[in-house]
């Protein structure tokens, strides 16, 4: 195996318009382990996601996977590195005019020539994987939101991808789906011998599943370890974000004029 | 009020230049769809599939509708044509309103307000509910997989719809004209066959259907993939299809009927 990274972003600058989103990210996903990136809403993980996946290009430095410059690359090449890669969108995207099982066949229909009942088997298989063999009839609406995220899991891992990348897994789950989900991460990358990267601000759980964790805060790298080096860490923002603290370095109030300003000032102005 | 007047100008500008850009945008977007139709037309199944959601879940709506305007257009052409004597003319009257103009334009109106509305909506949706991200992730282009068979399968559907549109309607003409108000049933028939030109009358409404159906297939699509992904979004680009979708389709009738009358 490749002592290289899978995916590595040097530099990486990203804006839309004249807003900044991401400023000078720099950050490794070694083979075969499970990275998670965090940070509150809106810091810029979903961006960085969708950077390795080459559905947004940067306004400067550079996106590899694979000794692949992503934004560099044309069209079809695009689409061919796509294929080693598997997605989990937060609240599984499952096309919702398909049933379970053709869900997790559309990627095999789409992309090779296997009989159709070779793709039977393999689906079954994928669909056991996650628990939901049983469900392969059903429609996405017949299914709960873990069991969809399962199955949307299932359908991301088709083709045995490569690298798999996960936003917001665990987003509105019950307890016990949320458990689920994690150890099938830890799991399926381990039997696939994929690299996971986990976009999620669920601190708790994915701790116990991830090798390594980046936290992001307003699109810049501001911490980095592994999960023991994490609990540990005495930064400010990672600390609040970690033990879950209403007030510290993201103030629980939204910036506003002073009391005195917005009260008191204007009753006066009133008479 | 030169501040004022001067804020107008600028924002009709950016009105009417961002109007322009998503012409522009539009343009591109249906030379896209046509570029990658191959999918669409090579695994044919798929706009199959969608020939059967647009085009044979609008029979009912074409069908009913194109009877009842045919039985309207019986009883005040009866009403107009008696009082010159020729009511045995009827059955030309009926033909040639339905196969010239009312067949495709009333149908293509109906079909944006049944069919193109329900593309927009389930293209919107999907963009929203980020299917159309997760096919681009999946490395299947969705301008391939959903745009282009849905774009035609209208295209498809139309011609056939309207062709029934003035089928039932002529047959609601027959009900009207000759089962009800007694006009001679030889004259109906034989005068209408004299008449309606094939070339001339059911070609040209054939080719105004296959043009609305263009139209009304590329705004229905773009409209789904434009909108905003949101629930707001999805609604007023499914009313934006419906009104682009009419007004275009009587612009177009317009023009079409002015090239067909000068002989082009």
């Amino acid at each position: 195996m490749s002592s290289t990274p899978l995916v590595k972003l040097s530099n990486v600058n990203f804006t839309y318009g004249s807003r900044p989103i991401l400023t000078g990210i720099n950050l490794e996903i070694p083979r075969g382990k499970v990275v998670a990136i965090m940070g509150s809403s809106g810091c810029g993980k979903t961006t960085t996601l969708r950077l390795i996946g080459g559905q947004l290009k940067p306004s400067s430095g550079e996106v590899r996977v694979a000794d692949q410059v992503v934004h560099d690359l044309d069209a079809d090449g695009l689409y061919r590195l796509r294929r080693r890669m598997g997605m989990l969108f937060q609240f599984g995207a499952l096309f919702t005019d398909m049933s379970v099982y053709d869900n997790v066949a559309f990627q095999m229909r789409e992309h090779t020539d296997l009989p159709e009942t070779l793709i039977h088997d393999l689906v079954l298989m994928k669909l056991n994987a996650v628990g939901l063999r049983g469900a392969h009839a059903l429609m996405p609406s017949e299914l709960s939101g873990g069991m969809a995220r399962r199955v949307a899991l299932a359908r991301a891992v088709a083709l045995d991808p490569m690298l798999m990348m996960y936003d917001e897994p665990f987003a509105g789950l019950d307890p016990i789906s949320l458990s689920v989900i994690g150890e099938l991460i830890r799991k399926l990358n381990d039997a696939l011998g994929a690299s996971s990267i986990v976009v999620t601000h669920d601190v708790q759980e994915s701790l116990k599943i991830v090798d390594y964790v980046y936290f992001v805060s307003e699109g810049k790298i501001v911490a980095e370890g592994t999960a023991e080096e994490i609990k540990k860490s005495r930064t400010p923002y990672v600390h609040q974000f970690v033990w879950g603290e209403a007030d510290g370095p993201v103030p629980f109030h939204y910036p506003a004029k002073t009391y005195r300003e917005q009260i008191v000032d204007r009753a006066v102005r009133r008479g | 009020m030169a501040n004022r007047f001067a804020q107008a100008l600028t924002s009709l500008g950016e009105k009417v230049t961002s109007r322009i850009w998503r012409l522009g945008f539009a343009a591109r977007f249906l030379f896209m769809t046509l570029v990658y139709s191959g999918t669409a037309l090579r695994r044919f199944q798929l706009t199959i599939r969608e020939i059967y959601f647009s085009g044979v879940q609008s029979l009912i709506i074409i069908m009913v509708s194109g009877l009842f305007v045919g039985m309207v257009l019986g009883l005040q052409g009866y009403d107009t044509l008696q009082r010159y004597g020729s009511s045995e003319a009827l059955g030309i009257l009926v033909a040639l309103s339905l196969v010239r103009e009312l067949g495709p334009v009333v149908a293509a109106l109906l079909f944006a307000s049944r069919a193109g509305s329900a593309i927009t909506a389930e293209i919107g949706l999907m963009k929203a509910t980020e299917q159309l991200s997760a096919m681009e992730m999946m490395a299947v282009n969705p301008i391939a997989r959903v745009v282009a068979p849905r774009f035609w399968a209208g295209v498809i559907s139309m011609p056939m719809l309207a062709a029934l549109f003035s089928a039932m309607g002529i047959f609601g003409g027959y009900l009207v004209g000759v089962q009800l108000i007694g006009v001679d049933e030889g004259s109906f028939w034989s005068q209408m066959q004299a008449t309606v030109d094939f070339r001339e009358d059911i070609i040209n409404g054939v080719i105004k259907s296959f043009v609305f159906g263009i139209i009304i297939s590329w705004i229905a699509v773009f409209e789904g993939y434009d909108s905003e992904p949101t629930a707001e979004g999805v609604s007023g680009a499914t009313t934006r299809t419906v009104v682009t979708s009419s007004l275009a389709i009587l612009a177009a009738d317009f023009i079409l009927t002015a090239l067909m009358f000068r002989g082009f």
